[in-house]
């Protein structure tokens, strides 16, 4: 059993590709095999998430010794061959991805799988590449896994076709494609440098580079912090985000929420990796810090200008980017954990928001918007008040009203950090921390990184509140109608949100267990090369 | 032998940037295909230039690692050329879906206002 237990890290990527090369076989019309396969494969996939996310924290017994799991491919010593780590950071990433595609999936069988041709498929490689991405310890890997994901992204995005979708996806084509370029040529420098593209082995020979190799290697440490700050839409690299999540069909869109984390991600991988070497500039320190606020501005100047929902929901995505950018660069270690925490929140809750506006603007016609755009600009009533003040009042809201109108208010909690949901238990850690960091973290610094959360969190509320009456009391609309497949998914995401919040205890104290682990370099490194780490020792 | 690669590959990575600046998708896609070649040509360089060595261990030439090229740029450029052919390709079918959608191979879908 532990001999096949021990092949567990490989599943998460194996799963989605044989599952995406079985969905391509059965023709377009046989759904329902079609949708049981691929529920079946992301439902595994999450199985296997959980279990590693046990597995990494010892609650479960693991099937490695250690903390940290190394499945070296083809049993190949790691710093030849290509291997893939679990750590609880990537347990945890694991564990969201599937939560947030099972849900994606589920609100796409009901009626956007039929969009298009290839729905499944796609979706499946995207979360290889998604799994692939956070499970890999080489840095070329890394760039395989984005492509793959990004490639699948590209055709997720043009899902449904029209002309939005095509311009909108254009751009994001573009946009990624230069950033893979450069991603390239980030790779190949620091190979030049250094001679390995092990992740691990690339921590250990940049803290010995001296001179011109160290130049060279921090140029491309830099390039490849720009590649992930491009991913992570940071402040100016992220024009692109609103339209195109805006234009992609509403699962896409909400399966999307967790591809600006993988920058994240990437960017505190190597941030943790290159911290004994001193990492360059885009990894950490003042500098990451003022670009993670600047996003948080420009997300927050967005969300208020923005007149449609789904453009706020792509600014809010912009402005919890930025949150967390601010807190990896914050001084000292203490935010990492809860910067964890607000990152799973506020994944689940962006990719609910999505569902949920497309759920409630539906019936609506565009020229309402602008109607109502201009009534409010120009001070004018819509229509008379009531024609029959005597009548009697109230209306019968109906089940699908309802449901919308709290799922609406949930998200509109979660995503600006009010109480009681899981984005303000988010939040609160994070300034708390902030304003306990060690004392050589400037208290200007403290300052304005709460100033810019809480603001950021008031324009939310003061946009959200706006459109939300804009859509909500909009009194000569029909009731949308909603099938339970697609409410489903949208209700367990909130749950988990809420689950998330009563379970702050244990998942806070697994986040900060996440943080330490990973700080802690000489665990990760030392795992992957115990034989470098004997020599070094001698 | 450096300075004709060095010229080449920035030529190459210069018309590239000026192109993908443009506002027709044909340039764009031109543009991004010099780019890459661009950067295909600097991973290559990245694993030191050699002449007449080969990546590949030679029975009949021993196992002395100093007469062979480093194998692994080279892989790695394999790769990159396999990835960058395939996201060409789609990004081909996306800038043709665009001409038949808005009538225009403007990026913005529109031509600019300005003349």
């Amino acid at each position: 059993m532990s001999g096949w237990l021990q092949h567990l890290p490989i599943l998460p990527v194996l799963l989605p590709l044989f599952a995406a090369a079985l969905l391509l076989l059965p023709s377009e019309t046989r759904r329902r095999s079609r949708a049981a396969m691929a529920l079946a494969a992301t439902l595994a996939q999450l199985a296997a998430a959980v279990a590693l996310l046990g597995m990494a924290d010892g609650r479960l017994p693991p099937a490695w010794p250690g903390e940290v799991a190394v499945y070296a491919l083809g049993n190949w010593a790691p710093p030849f061959g290509i291997v893939l780590v679990v750590d609880r950071l990537a347990a945890v990433m694991l564990t969201l991805t599937a939560a947030l595609a099972l849900a994606a999936l589920i609100y796409s069988l009901a009626r956007w799988e039929r969009a298009g041709t290839h729905f499944l498929p796609l979706f499946q490689l995207l979360l290889m590449g998604l799994n692939g991405a956070f499970l890999t310890g080489d840095l070329f890997n890394l760039f395989v896994f984005f492509e793959v994901l990004l490639a699948a992204s590209y055709g997720l995005v043009l899902h449904g076709s029209g002309a939005a979708r095509v311009k909108a996806g254009m751009h994001y084509i573009v946009v990624n494609l230069v950033a893979s370029l450069i991603f390239l040529i980030a790779a190949a420098i620091i190979y030049g440098v250094t001679g390995t593209l092990n992740m691990a082995e690339l921590a250990q020979r940049a803290a010995m580079l001296g001179g011109h190799e160290r130049t060279l290697f921090d140029l491309g440490a830099l390039l490849l912090g720009i590649v992930f700050l491009v991913k992570a839409a940071a402040w100016p690299l992220n024009f692109w985000l609103p339209a195109a999540y805006g234009a992609a069909a509403p699962p896409v869109a909400g399966v999307f929420a967790i591809l600006t984390k993988v920058g994240v991600y990437a960017l505190l991988r190597f941030a943790t990796l290159f911290q004994d070497a001193g990492a360059p500039a885009p990894f950490g320190g003042d500098w990451l810090f003022y670009s993670g606020l600047a996003t948080i501005a420009a997300g927050t100047v967005g969300v208020l200008a923005a007149q449609k929902l789904v453009r706020v929901a792509g600014f809010l995505v912009i402005v919890s980017s930025g949150t967390l950018l601010a807190a990896f660069g914050f001084a000292g270690t203490s935010l990492t954990g809860p910067a964890l925490y607000y990152l799973v929140s506020s994944v689940l809750a962006s990719g609910a928001f999505y569902m949920v506006i497309e759920m409630a603007e539906r019936g609506r016609t565009a020229s309402a918007d602008l109607l109502a755009v201009s009534f409010e600009a120009f001070g004018l009533q819509a229509r008379e008040e009531s024609e029959h003040p005597d009548e009697m009042g109230g209306v019968a809201i109906p089940a699908a009203m309802a449901f919308l109108g709290l799922a609406f208010f949930s998200c509109v909690l979660l995503l600006t950090g009010l109480p009681p949901f899981s984005g303000f238990v988010g939040k609160f850690a994070l300034i708390a921390a902030a304003i306990a960091a060690p004392p050589d973290a400037p208290l200007l610094h403290a300052g304005l990184f709460g100033a810019a959360l809480l603001l950021s969190g008031l324009a939310g509320v003061v946009a959200l509140s706006r459109l939300g009456i804009r859509v909500f009391w909009d009194s000569e609309r029909q009731p949308p109608r909603l099938q339970w497949a697609e409410a489903g998914p949208v209700a367990g995401l909130l749950l988990l949100c809420t689950a998330l919040a009563f379970g702050a205890g244990p998942a806070m104290s697994y986040f900060d267990a996440t943080a330490r682990s990973l700080h802690d370099v000489q665990v990760y490194a030392g795992t992957v090369l115990p034989a470098a780490e004997a020599e070094t020792a001698e | 032998m450096e300075i004709v690669l060095a010229l080449a590959i920035g030529i190459l990575a210069g018309s590239g940037i000026y192109l993908l600046l443009r506002p027709r998708t044909f340039q764009v896609i031109m543009g991004l295909s010099l780019l890459g070649y661009a950067v295909n040509l600097f991973i290559f360089g990245m694993g030191r230039l050699r002449t007449g060595a080969a990546p590949v261990i030679d029975a009949a030439r021993g196992s002395d690692p100093a007469l062979y090229a480093d194998p692994v740029p080279q892989a790695l450029v394999l790769t990159a050329i396999v990835i960058g052919f395939a996201t060409t390709a789609l990004f081909l079918v996306v800038l043709l879906a665009s001409r038949g959608l808005n009538g225009t191979d403007h990026v913005d879908g529109r031509e600019s206002e300005k003349p």
